[in-house]
């Protein structure tokens, strides 16, 4: 597998596909935020959340073309306001639903995940019935075109560096939130004890609702970020859904160190074994290892010393 | 007491003879072959679906990767009836003759080793069984003995789906990839295409149902089936009172296991082909919903989930294409918000009162034994 290439070509090769496996672990990242926070933290299994990152891809698309239209002079800008309807609107449609669906269900966890499957279908019924069921693709701003040349044999393109920076500065502010912030102490007061943090006056309705609120809203900047490395259709949300439940299985659940962690790996390894096998395999390989390992470590990587 | 030491109980006999009077006289004599033969397909998902009762409803494991199963069986059936569609005779035009067209195209001269033991019937049908067996015995094993459970495992096996999926279709030349094994003829020079066959297959498939029907109520009525609801109840005190829960855990996927590989050879004899399509997380969460349309308590009502949903898709699908999956999605949300027990609990809850009372007032002279029987039960049947 590795005898036909020289030491430095191997070396390029790690790095240039190890830099397109930072792309996916951004993609992967972002969902898997959202989604430790529902799952990790809520206990809800939303399997609706693929459906929330395209909503907010759909959304990014929907600004590009207005600015397209009647923005011109604006164009090389939208991408910040498009991330920012994004999370409103995905947030908007996470709490709605929090209100309308999840909360009946808080007591049966397996149950959420058959009716937020449910869900999941309506949306993408609803997405070909609006938007088409052609996928649509986002045009990119010239200023995010084209590559850095770092060496001879090693490019990096520009809007992954850009992707990346924002997953960067997301999960900062989502840690921030949850681990400094009152509200994030009220979310995990929540979290540890509903009656109890209930009994002492916060309001567990409201926290659940908008910590619900928060994981979609994430998911549809993810969605925003997802518009730079592929084109939007009704169904590619559902691609992405087993994989983002394992990388936060895989992280440990209620860790957001441990997502990160078990993104970044499970990205790298796919991207690495892609050139050297095909991605279908590669993706079998990724996949057969995280399960095996979840089988003899079934805490995950990084698991809370919790009494249970 | 009485009445629980007999096998069924009143109105589970009657819906034991309600189905096999739709099944076996009422369907054949009002359909036509082709609809004959759609009711098979969807019969082979109500085995399926009974093993979730099992797994699911009794044992409280839900296991998103049905699919799998009902895939593996299907496949070993499909290798076979691929194997005899592919003599020497049938496929000379090929620059290899005597292997699958598929590999054909795919460049392979020799038939792989995994494929030679399947000109055998007989290790067919025991690689039905067994294949399926083995690989839940070995997921079940690794999960539950490290008391992985719950949503985890949930999860686990939707991604043991996907894997299979991916490989699947990835290894075309082994296994036909997207388009799967197609153009199966005959079962030992049996042609299974032409109608009367379809027919024989059909009763052939209602007799199979039958049989795993009274296995589950077998071991529905055993001290097993008492285990499995008390360790979805409570789990530790049934640990704690020195049974190992994770054996049984363990059996009841097996059992479930088994259940879909049966309905999955079944697939591939009535349908004539197998594809990935039938093996991934799409059509393992639409198994699930069979069983919970039909009520996750139910064995009978698991039967009619499974054809009752095929139905309403097959229908809806014909004629509105766009609600089709409006439908199945609200179905999902309606019968896990309003209607956790499916169609057996509407049945247990509203019609079996009315009857009972209606029985229970001509003879209410003699008192009746029967009344909320199936409430003291734990677990309301049909």
């Amino acid at each position: 597998m590795f005898g036909d290439y020289s030491i430095g070509d191997l070396g390029s090769i790690f790095v240039m596909q190890g830099f397109a496996g930072l792309i996916l672990f951004s993609v992967y990242v972002l969902m898997a935020l959202g989604l430790a926070i529902i799952f990790g933290q809520m206990g809800v299994i939303n399997m609706a959340h693929g459906e929330f990152m395209i909503l907010g891809a759909y959304v990014t698309w929907m600004t590009s073309s207005l600015f397209q239209s009647y923005l011109p002079s604006l164009f090389s800008g939208y991408f910040f306001l498009a991330m920012i309807l994004a999370f409103i609107a995905s947030g908007a449609l996470g709490m709605l639903v929090e209100w309308g669906l999840i909360r009946h269900l808080y007591k049966r966890p397996l149950d959420t995940l058959l009716a937020t499957w449910g869900l999941s279908l309506i949306l993408q019924q609803t997405y070909r019935s609006v938007f088409g069921a052609r996928e649509v693709g986002v045009e990119l701003p010239q200023w995010m075109l084209g590559s850095l040349k770092v060496t001879d044999s090693i490019e990096v393109p520009i809007n992954g560096v850009f992707v990346m920076g924002l997953t960067v500065l997301i999960t900062i502010v989502v840690s921030y939130v949850l681990y400094k912030s009152r509200w994030g102490r009220q979310v995990r007061a929540v979290v540890q004890n509903r009656i109890m943090a209930g009994a002492v006056g916060i309001n567990t309705e409201k926290v659940d609702r908008y910590t619900f609120g928060l994981g979609c809203g994430i998911a549809g900047v993810a969605g925003s970020a997802f518009t730079m490395i592929g084109s939007t259709g009704p169904t590619s949300g559902q691609l992405y859904i087993v994989d983002t439940f394992l990388v936060v299985v895989f992280g440990g659940a209620a860790s957001l160190l441990g997502t990160i962690a078990s993104a970044f790996s499970i990205s790298q390894t796919q991207s690495t074994l892609e050139f050297f096998t095909s991605g279908s395999m590669a993706k079998v390989l990724t996949l057969l290892a995280v399960v095996g390992i979840l089988m003899l470590r079934p805490q995950g990587l990084f698991a809370l010393k919790v009494r249970k | 007491m009485i009445i629980t030491s007999r096998f069924f109980n009143r109105s589970e006999l009657i819906g034991f003879v309600a189905l096999a009077l739709v099944l076996v006289v009422i369907l054949p004599l009002s359909l036509d072959v082709f609809r004959l033969n759609l009711v098979a397909k969807y019969l082979t998902y109500a085995f399926v679906a009974i093993g979730l009762v099992l797994c699911w409803g009794y044992g409280g494991i839900l296991s998103l990767g049905q699919g799998v199963f009902f895939g593996l069986g299907g496949y070993c059936m499909a290798m076979f009836l691929k194997l005899e569609a592919s003599s020497v005779e049938n496929t000379k035009i090929q620059s290899t003759p005597g292997i699958p067209d598929f590999m054909d195209w795919n460049q392979i001269t020799a038939l792989p080793l995994f494929w030679q033991p399947f000109h055998s019937l007989t290790f067919t049908v025991l690689a039905i069984i067994l294949v399926p067996g083995l690989f839940a015995l070995i997921i079940g094993t690794a999960m539950f003995k490290r008391r992985v459970g719950g949503t985890y495992f949930a999860i686990i096996t939707q991604a043991v789906a996907a894997i299979l999926t991916i490989l699947i279709v990835g290894q075309q030349g082994y296994t036909g990839g997207i388009n799967g094994m197609t153009d199966l003829r005959t079962l030992k020079g049996w042609d299974i295409r032409p109608d009367h066959a379809k027919i024989i297959l059909y009763f052939f498939e209602v007799f199979l149902l039958f049989g795993c029907i009274l296995i589950a109520q077998f071991i529905r009525l055993t001290k097993l089936g008492r285990i499995l609801v008390a360790m979805r109840e409570q789990e530790d005190r049934v640990r704690f009172s020195g049974y190992s829960v994770a054996n049984f855990k363990i059996f009841a996927f097996c059992m479930a296991a088994i259940f879909a590989a049966i309905g999955g050879a079944m697939f591939a004899l009535n349908v004539g082909f197998m594809s990935p399509s039938f093996v991934g997380i799409v059509p393992s969460i639409e198994m699930v919903i069979y069983t919970a349309v039909g009520g996750r308590m139910s064995i009978f009502g698991a039967v009619w989930g499974a054809l009752l949903v095929n139905f309403a898709k097959t229908g809806l699908s014909e004629s509105f294409p766009q609600l089709w999956l409006f439908g199945l999605g609200a179905l999902f949300i309606a019968v896990v918000l309003a209607f956790p027990n499916g169609l057996s609990g509407i049945w247990a809850d509203y019609v079996q009162p009315r009857i009972d009372r209606l029985l229970a007032s001509r003879k209410s002279k003699s008192g009746s034994p029967w009344a909320g029987n199936s409430v003291a039960d734990g677990a309301p049947a049909e």
